[in-house]
């Protein structure tokens, strides 16, 4: 990989609940010129002291390691992992999509969605709301599928990610 | 009453006031002077300080200064400064010197008054949201809307302050959380570790062993050190010092690292950089290993990034990660702190056996003696008494006579030509007697920071290198001199001109020199008069040395107006967008700049 190279890198950060922590974080990547492909947080301890931030970026390799030193050194900031580079690991998305229609696409969107695993949350006579969690290509596949057949709207999460087996990101 | 004549009584602290909570945790973390500006929204606090005797307060008259007070103040002593302004534009007003502490690194407390918490985001009178401007302009702010948690944000901002790579900390207090009772905790014991904020300061022994093994079998290494060895403590100067003179290799330091090695130790090579000698930028390029040490590769160092010491190893110690490969890629990383570092690389040079490459080094050190003989600050005062200054000799003679008196002396400067050449004929032996704004480069910056250095250092000789367009953006602290008698010189080079700006607009824009000349200047000796200060003026070289002997002399605040040449030029320069190896030496080479292409002009 020549330096570069762009990848993409989903960098899970664990900080302190506080106000503007998020603001750090974002202006972090506004002010230096860095991607955010996509960003969620929720705190995720049973005090509701310390949130988990996962953001999706990508640059080159000296981009991606500037990024992680750079939240490294926010004062509320704990620690960062880069999931991409640390070993195997899960992403995934929530995603609600809103698809218009009556007659054969209606039909035919319903098929696709149980190929896809997504889950009917709300129905009228024209119209449906799919569930549907998985990582960020799958979405994309299914949004595009639903295209031609009414795809109205679309609300997506960004992705979450936690590493497999029994490493572990805690304080 | 003796404390332990009391020895259950209830803690006193239960009736404090917010206020007094503040300035109780100021004590407890050793303040003694803070710089401030009242208002509104912070006469809770003003209100208790009138009624203590702990902590001396200097008021400034523009809440930039006050910063770039504690600034220096806290660059001459390794403390940390504090500040205390009101709301809305006292805040705002600071963001110029919150940005320059960030930049250079400089650990500064900053107490921002704001609106009472039921009115925040009412766009109030003088409300600002402080704490989103700032967050970009500090190392981390707060917003204490909770009582309880006033102590601790104080503590907490000082520790952040100082630890790691220092920086300006903002703490906004609404104006109820200063008036309601608060309770009062005391300072985190020292082995209490912070909750999420733990830089690491001891350094990874293989990276160390790894990095001496790589100096001993170089045969044209250079120790470049910056600013982070400064803000080490005078301990890691010394240990610089130490470890230079140990290994015997060429040392350069950077505009912010100035006096970290004496500048008369024959094996300093000078400042590197745009402005650097010769010798320390042909170093740099033609060095086979580079041990940085607390520097950061910025711009002015660096020059075009592409050709910057191509086939070097690269050697880079620093308390900040994110320093770390940020702008050129290392081979050899050191994480912590500049004394730490500096210690075990010591101790690793004597143990470890790598045979040294002395012949080679020998070879080298022949090299750079000769690009020292070309003499690149080399420049033509003219002998005649009634001949025109020239800039650099102001200098030169400022630091030659101040030598003579061999007083204790610090030298702030403002920003342009006047800073560089204070840089390049200004020895300094010691750290922290060198307070200049170097990464954020703020005109106005010197007065203010020398006011601060002469605050901590009532007895010491603190003078402003200045130049003529600089001194005004922050003139009005004069009357702070005035008011608390504070004998700060102002050495002004007046060339009449934005000096650096028409060096840029002679070299790179065809001469067209647009808004460059400072027109309408005041009368420099009236104008200190009238701020209670002596003015004094040299126009002609006859006049330069006892026009600085009698401002040294004089016990109270001077301004020295040398009127010098117009026309100088600060040299050497590396023109934006080239190399190290393509220095501008002089005038006559000035013609080169013009091959400057429209990349390099993009570059500031």
């Amino acid at each position: 990989m020549s330096a570069m190279d762009t990848r993409t890198a989903t960098i899970a950060v664990l900080v302190e609940n506080e106000a503007g922590v998020l603001a750090r974080v974002i202006g972090l990547f506004s002010g230096r010129g860095y991607n955010i492909d996509s960003l969620t947080v929720a705190p995720v301890d049973e005090a509701g002291r310390l949130s988990r931030i996962t953001v999706v970026t990508s640059g080159t390799e000296m981009v991606i390691e500037q990024i992680k030193a750079q939240l490294d050194r926010l004062v509320p900031v704990h620690k960062v992992a880069d999931l991409t580079v640390e070993g195997p690991h899960l992403v995934r998305e929530l995603a609600l999509i809103k698809v218009v229609g009556t007659g054969d696409h209606r039909v035919e969107a319903l098929r696709l969605a149980d190929a896809f695993r997504a889950r009917v949350v709300d129905a009228t006579t024209e119209s449906f709301v799919f569930e549907m969690t998985g990582n960020a290509d799958k979405i994309d596949a299914f949004c595009a599928l639903m295209r031609p057949l009414g795809l109205a709207e679309i609300c997506r999460t960004g992705a979450v990610a936690i590493a497999r087996g029994t490493r572990q990101m805690a304080i | 009453m003796s404390a332990t004549a009391m020895p259950t009584a209830p803690a006193a602290t239960d009736h404090l006031s917010g206020a007094e909570v503040v300035l109780r945790a100021l004590k407890d973390q050793g303040v003694d002077v803070i710089f401030g500006y009242p208002g509104g929204a912070v006469l809770p606090i003003y209100d208790a300080l009138f009624q203590q005797n702990h902590i001396r307060h200097i008021l400034v008259r523009h809440e930039q200064a006050a910063v770039h007070a504690a600034e220096g103040y806290a660059r001459s002593t390794g403390k940390v400064g504090v500040v205390l302004v009101t709301s809305g534009p006292g805040a705002t007003n600071a963001v110029t010197g919150l940005v320059d502490a960030l930049m250079d690194s400089i650990p500064v407390v900053c107490l921002t008054g704001q609106v009472p918490t039921h009115l925040i985001g009412n766009d109030a009178f003088q409300e600002a949201d402080t704490t989103g401007i700032t967050r970009p302009a500090t190392k981390h702010n707060y917003l204490v809307k909770r009582s309880e948690d006033l102590a601790r944000v104080v503590h907490d901002a000082f520790y952040v302050a100082r630890s790691g790579r220092p920086g300006p900390v903002v703490i906004d207090l609404p104006k109820d959380i200063l008036i309601k009772p608060a309770p009062y905790v005391d300072a985190p014991k020292a082995e209490a570790p912070h909750r999420s904020y733990r830089p690491v300061t001891a350094p990874n022994r293989d990276a160390i062993l790894e990095a001496v093994r790589l100096l001993k079998r170089s045969e044209r290494p250079i120790i470049y050190a910056g600013g982070g060895v400064i803000n080490s403590g005078p301990e890691a100067s010394r240990l610089l010092t130490e470890f230079v003179r140990l290994t015997g290799m060429p040392c350069t330091n950077t505009l912010m690292g100035l006096g970290a090695f004496p500048a008369s130790d024959p094996l300093f090579v000078g400042m590197l950089g745009m402005h650097g000698t010769y010798e320390a930028n042909l170093a740099m390029h033609g060095c086979d290993v580079m041990f940085n040490i607390g520097a950061r590769f910025d711009d002015r160092i660096t020059g075009r990034l592409d050709k910057f010491s191509v086939g070097s190893k690269k050697i880079h110690a620093d308390i900040d990660p994110s320093s770390i490969n940020k702008n050129v890629k290392v081979d050899v990383a050191i994480l912590g702190d500049a004394g730490q570092v500096l210690a075990a690389m010591i101790e690793a040079w004597k143990s470890d056996d790598t045979p040294i490459a002395k012949d080679a080094q020998l070879g080298w050190w022949r090299k750079i003696d000769g690009w020292r003989s070309i003499n690149c600050l080399a420049y033509t005062q003219a002998p005649e008494p009634g001949a025109i200054i020239k800039p650099q000799h102001a200098v030169k003679r400022l630091f030659e006579i101040t030598q003579e008196l061999g007083r204790e002396t610090f030298i702030s400067t403002e920003v342009g030509q006047h800073q560089m050449w204070a840089a390049q004929y200004f020895g300094f032996d010691k750290p922290n007697r060198w307070m200049t704004s170097g990464g954020l480069g703020t005109m106005g910056y010197g007065l203010p920071a020398a006011m601060g250095v002469q605050i901590a250092h009532p007895d010491a000789l603190c003078i402003d290198i200045a130049g003529e367009a600089s001194i005004l953006m922050n003139i009005q602290e004069m009357g702070t001199l005035a008011q608390y008698r504070l004998p700060v010189k102002v050495f002004i080079l007046n060339n009449e001109y934005m000096g650096m700006v028409r060096q840029w607009q002679e070299l790179l824009h065809g001469g067209r020199y647009s808004e460059s000349y400072s027109a309408s200047l005041p009368d420099f000796v009236k104008l200190a008069e009238s701020f209670h200060a002596r003015g004094l003026r040299a126009t002609k070289l006859g006049e330069l040395d006892d026009v600085i002997r009698e401002m040294i002399a004089h016990p109270g605040p001077v301004i020295a107006d040398i009127c010098v040449d117009q026309k100088e030029n600060c040299f050497p320069m590396i023109p934006s967008g080239a190399a190290h190896n393509e220095m501008i030496l002089g005038p006559d080479q000035e013609k080169n700049a013009a091959s400057v292409t429209d990349e390099g002009k993009v570059l500031v």
